[in-house]
């Protein structure tokens, strides 16, 4: 069975960030870029059903920068077979995102199309469902696990105080949450055979932004706490100021 | 002038806190914009009899859908029908909230109505007649100031931030038939199961007890449910990165960047040493309390009030001590 998965290249999670000197985006000096990690469990979920189906292949596609050549390679090296890179400036609008990968989605034959269910950067949820709607396929977010059927891929969606299940017609595009789907390790046979994997790079076909960053800020500093104390003999004054100063409770 | 749309979100016919903060916050907006604030509330036969608590909180105008097949959720019902609401009502701002519904269902209504749309908005105003939308980035790290060039402007506001305010308006019922076609559907929910009596997700808590690494091991969360407890309704459990990463907890519980961003009334970090991707996810709590016996732990530069100790000899005293607290009342 043939999947693709969108991926996009974030900054690591554990980096700190600074504003850059223009104001509208992160200084990328010092920042290590990482697969962002939802879109590594879609790859992981990806891989496991070319595996369960015993044939077909996951294709992966990429928006951005030509740095993100390298998070295409990183899936390749876990095990995808080919990927493409449309060269472009994804921002804030996620319309325009989705229009761009739709253009690039229409027309494929792949039944199903998998993306993290957010990237770790901007973390807006929309680009999934969107291209979905685009393409006029059904989609289910937030999905921990899945199994494909008879024209369809029955989904477990993580909701609020629960788990839902949904049947999916096929072709279908679902964003993959991080449930059953822990990614595998590339190793090292599998990082030498990604670097002869195909890559295609092409110009994105640009589409107008009509959400903008005006300015990045921190957040507000949060004013200095205080220790209450040590041990359990704290407990008492911290429950008093939970009552009496913060009346949280 | 221009009015403002809220997507008045219900589960098994009660309304959400989400929904009265988004219809509290379209209220503002339209305020601002000399408008009026509506709402939209779809859902099976009998759910009009809500329509009034809409309107407590600053709804002019409750449009209520009311369908056999809108009982739950489903997006391929719900995202034409509200689609076509937005249009036909000519809104110039669409309120939803951030909840996994409307995370879920407002990307598809952007799409078909071919706007743009700005999720997990944690600052909506009016300044000057434009609007001011800011929402946070990499989980908090920083915040995003954006300008939206688009009619209607569609928000999804993050849950708990939007504090809901009285402001009693008509609430009159607009009755319509939504246009409901099971056929068309590509997706159908087969069942709902609930994570347990009362469980209440992270995101949606206003109170979350969090345990971390130094909980030792999975079996002493006990002591975190018991302290959830005491301390009564609307709290969730949370969880750390790296005690999910080792299979002790869900990863639905995950507090940080790559799990949940919440901003709770108040946040209790037990065992928590505070990394950088989880004090992003938590830091806009109003109130953090740290437990953790490393006086040096970076949770202590976010936390209102710390205690240095042993987790296992405070929280118990702590459950005991709200516990009685409680029980005066």
């Amino acid at each position: 069975m043939d999947v693709i998965v969108c991926v996009k290249r974030v900054p690591d999670t554990e980096t700190r960030l600074r504003i850059g000197e223009a104001g509208t985006a992160i200084d990328p000096a010092g920042v290590k870029f990482i697969m962002s990690p939802y879109d590594e469990f879609a790859v992981e979920a990806a891989l496991r059903t070319r595996e369960g189906a015993g044939s077909g292949e996951v294709s992966l596609l990429s928006y951005g920068d030509t740095s993100a050549q390298e998070t295409l390679r990183a899936g390749l090296a876990m095990g995808a077979d080919r990927g493409v890179l449309l060269t472009g400036e994804p921002g804030m609008d996620c319309l325009a995102t989705a229009k761009t990968l739709a253009a690039e989605l229409e027309g494929a034959q792949a039944p199903l199309v998998l993306f993290g269910v957010k990237a770790a950067d901007d973390d807006q949820q929309q680009v999934g469902p969107m291209v979905a709607t685009l393409l006029g396929r059904p989609c289910a977010t937030g999905v921990a696990s899945f199994e494909v059927g008879d024209g369809k891929v029955t989904c477990h969606r993580e909701v609020e105080g629960g788990v839902e299940v949904v049947d999916v017609t096929l072709p279908a595009v679902l964003t993959i949450t991080k449930g059953a789907f822990e990614p595998r390790y590339a190793s090292l046979k599998g990082i030498m055979a990604a670097k002869k994997k195909p890559l295609e790079q092409k110009e994105a076909s640009a589409e107008a932004a009509r959400l903008n960053v005006t300015k990045l800020s921190y957040p507000p500093e949060r004013a200095a706490g205080k220790i209450v104390g040590e041990g359990a003999d704290a407990v008492p004054e911290l429950v008093r100021l939970l009552r009496e100063e913060a009346h949280a409770l | 002038m221009a009015n403002v749309l809220a997507f008045a979100e219900q589960r098994d016919g009660e309304i959400l806190g989400a929904a009265r903060e988004a219809v509290s916050a379209a209220f503002r907006v339209a305020s601002g914009l000399g408008g009026d604030a509506h709402a939209l509330l779809l859902g099976a036969p009998g759910i009009a009899a809500a329509a009034p608590e809409l309107g407590r909180f600053g709804a002019g105008v409750v449009a209520v859908g009311e369908h056999e097949a809108l009982g739950e959720y489903n997006p391929d019902a719900y995202a034409p029908i509200v689609a076509d609401r937005v249009r036909s009502g000519g809104y110039g701002v669409v309120v939803f909230p951030a909840t996994t519904l409307g995370k879920d269902l407002a990307p598809r209504v952007a799409a078909l109505l071919d706007v743009p749309l700005a999720s997990d908005v944690t600052e909506l105003d009016v300044d000057g007649g434009a609007l001011h939308v800011v929402r946070p980035i990499y989980a908090g790290k920083a915040f995003a100031h954006l300008a939206m060039n688009a009619t209607p402007a569609l928000v999804s506001i993050r849950p708990n931030v939007f504090q809901p305010v009285e402001s009693p308006a008509a609430g009159t019922v607009d009755a319509f038939a939504p246009s409901v076609d099971p056929a068309a559907w590509g997706v159908r929910v087969v069942e709902r199961k609930s994570a347990g009596e009362g469980a209440l997700d992270v995101a949606e808590a206003t109170i979350i007890v969090s345990g971390g690494r130094g909980m030792k091991d999975p079996s002493n969360w006990p002591l975190l449910e018991g302290l959830r407890d005491a301390i009564g309704e609307g709290v969730a459990l949370g969880a750390s990165r790296a005690v999910v990463d080792a299979g002790w907890r869900p990863h639905g519980e995950q507090v940080g960047q790559t799990g949940k961003t919440v901003s709770p009334k108040l946040y209790f970090a037990i065992g928590i040493s505070g990394a950088i991707q989880h004090l992003a996810g938590m830091r806009t709590s109003k109130t953090i309390v740290a437990v953790n016996k490393d006086p040096d732990a970076p949770i202590f530069n976010v936390a209102d009030y710390g205690i240095v100790g042993d987790l296992f000899e405070v929280v118990p005293r702590l459950t005991d001590e709200i516990k009685a607290l409680k029980a005066k009342g």
